[in-house]
């Protein structure tokens, strides 16, 4: 039973950066039909940074915020890449962020090379129904559920975030308003890249990050984004909580370097469950 | 207020719109019609900016907001939601105006706009127009799919913004008799070129016009109130 708990828990854990990670695929899809799959080396970018800078140049706090800032950026750069340029086929603009995603990891061997990084995290550990859990892994759980309810807030409360939501809602209609469709797809881009940046920080102290890290976090990543058939953010939470239970108890029970298997495993199921809900939702 | 001159639209090689000049002045309200394909959506897309120009100008001395074909709401959000992006462009967050000229929305602000029916979208999308404070209102298709009721009621509030709030209209509509009921003046178009012009009365009278457009349709006899002259001259 404890041993369960534990696995839970972690699972929860991991979900929930595979949930941020996610999020970022479905903002940018939802605005730009673009399917961003550079997200998991913007999520190490994250994770490297805040080491670097925890190491002596920031305090705790500062510098993993300073790091998700960066990760902003780093989307926007990515953002411009892809569509800065009008007219760019989503086709077109998904290889363009396959070859940024190259990129970004040529420039994390070039900076912190091959080898796994782990920020320092919260260290301690609690007990939650006999089991042991690091308090760094309670942190993702609670730093994910206030990203995902300020996401919320933002594209349901702010004026820029309704001119988000019109712009994915109907494209046309939102030029006809004066909303830069463009510009709010760049804005898109640079929140995927805050997600992706905070799910970096936020799981690199558990889980060493290197720029192997990425084909992992990018399934796993889209598979939550799959799961809310790259529309809806609340369904790629949970999308992303099964598939981190789903991985551990697999680690836990079977064997760890089944994980992205079954990432990938329950992709595929979901994409033939849900194949016709999303040609619906591209019909809608 | 808005003067066209000149102006060319293409798709590729395909002419939309080919050489198009008029003028609509401040309150003024300006039917367009013609038959299918004769380019009055594009015209009108052209005038708000939505399709580029391949040549021509397009001056008006004040805002432009349309009303598209087929009222392209933001489906998922709710009415009020619709009609706050309606002021994207100057930031206008106040509905209070839209509310007093069309008091059904107020009843229906906090529905999601998808949901509700063609008429009720209609008026959404006169709303969400009417948010941006525009001087020219550019309707695409203001009868399209709506019960004649429906349509009355939106045209009487079209005759209440121009005459109260001076606010200019140009409307696209294949409807002809209710173009030439709401709109003084009208222009008609055939394959990109306005073949005709001049006040809606005479044109509705014009055998050439009608023949030629409208078929057998009685266009005078079903305008209310207007009374068509004898003779008729129509400028081209």
């Amino acid at each position: 039973m404890t041993e369960l708990v534990a696995y839970l828990i972690s699972g929860i854990a991991l979900g929930s950066s595979f949930a941020l990670i996610g999020s970022g695929f479905v903002v940018v899809h939802r605005v730009t039909r673009v399917v961003n799959f550079a997200q998991g080396s913007v999520a190490i970018v994250g994770g490297m940074t805040s080491a670097t800078l925890l190491d002596g140049l920031l305090p705790h706090g500062l510098g993993e915020i300073a790091a998700v800032l960066l990760c902003g950026v780093v989307g926007l750069v990515i953002g411009l890449l892809a569509i800065g340029r009008r007219g760019t086929p989503p086709l077109i603009s998904l290889i363009v962020t396959l070859g940024a995603s190259m990129l970004v990891s040529a420039a994390i061997i070039w900076l912190w090379g091959q080898d796994p990084v782990a920020p320092p995290g919260l260290g301690g550990s609690v007990t939650i129904l006999g089991a042991e859990v690091e308090r760094q892994r309670l942190l993702v759980v609670v730093a994910t559920g206030v990203a995902f309810a300020a996401l919320a807030l933002f594209f349901s409360r702010s004026y820029l975030g309704k001119g988000l939501t019109a712009s994915a809602s109907n494209p046309f209609a939102a030029r006809m308003v004066g909303i830069d469709v463009r510009k709010m797809g760049l804005l898109a881009f640079g929140l995927a890249g805050i997600l992706g940046g905070l799910a970096g920080v936020l799981i690199a102290p558990s889980n060493p990050l290197s720029f192997y890290s990425d084909l992992p976090l990018v399934l796993s990543g889209f598979a939550a984004a799959v799961f809310g058939g790259l529309t809806s953010p609340l369904r790629t939470l949970f999308g992303g909580l099964c598939l981190g239970v789903a991985g551990q108890l697999t680690a836990g029970y079977l064997n760890g370097s089944y994980q992205t298997e079954m990432a990938l495993l329950l992709m595929l199921v979901i994409m033939i469950i849900r194949s016709r809900a999303f040609v619906q939702e591209e019909v809608k | 207020m808005l003067r066209i001159d000149d102006l060319v639209v293409r798709y590729g090689s395909a002419v939309a719109v080919d050489g198009i000049s008029f003028e609509v002045g401040a309150g003024e309200m300006v039917a367009l019609v013609g038959p299918n394909g004769a380019g009055k959506s594009t015209l009108i897309n052209a005038i708000s900016g939505l399709v580029p120009l391949h040549s021509g100008t397009v001056a008006c001395e004040g805002r432009i907001a349309q009303v598209p074909e087929g009222r392209q709401m933001f489906a998922d959000m709710s009415v009020e939601d619709n009609l706050l992006l309606g002021g994207w462009s100057i930031r206008n967050r106040d509905v209070g105006e839209v509310y007093d000229l069309l008091p059904d929305l107020a009843r229906m602000r906090k529905r999601k706009a998808g949901r509700l029916s063609g008429g009720q979208q209609q008026m959404v999308a006169v709303g969400r127009a009417l948010m941006a404070r525009p001087d020219l209102l550019a309707i695409d298709e203001l009868s399209l799919g709506l019960a004649p009721l429906v349509v009355a009621e939106l045209a009487e509030h079209l005759r209440i913004l121009s005459r109260e709030r001076g606010t200019a209209v140009l409307l696209v509509e294949q409807e002809v008799a209710l173009a030439f009921d709401v709109c003084p003046r009208a222009l008609v178009l055939e394959a990109g070129r306005i073949i005709a012009a001049g006040p809606s009365v005479e044109l509705a009278q014009s055998e050439t016009v009608r023949k030629a457009y409208f078929g057998d349709l009685a266009v005078a006899e079903t305008m209310t109130g207007a009374t068509a002259p004898a003779t008729t001259e129509v400028s081209t």
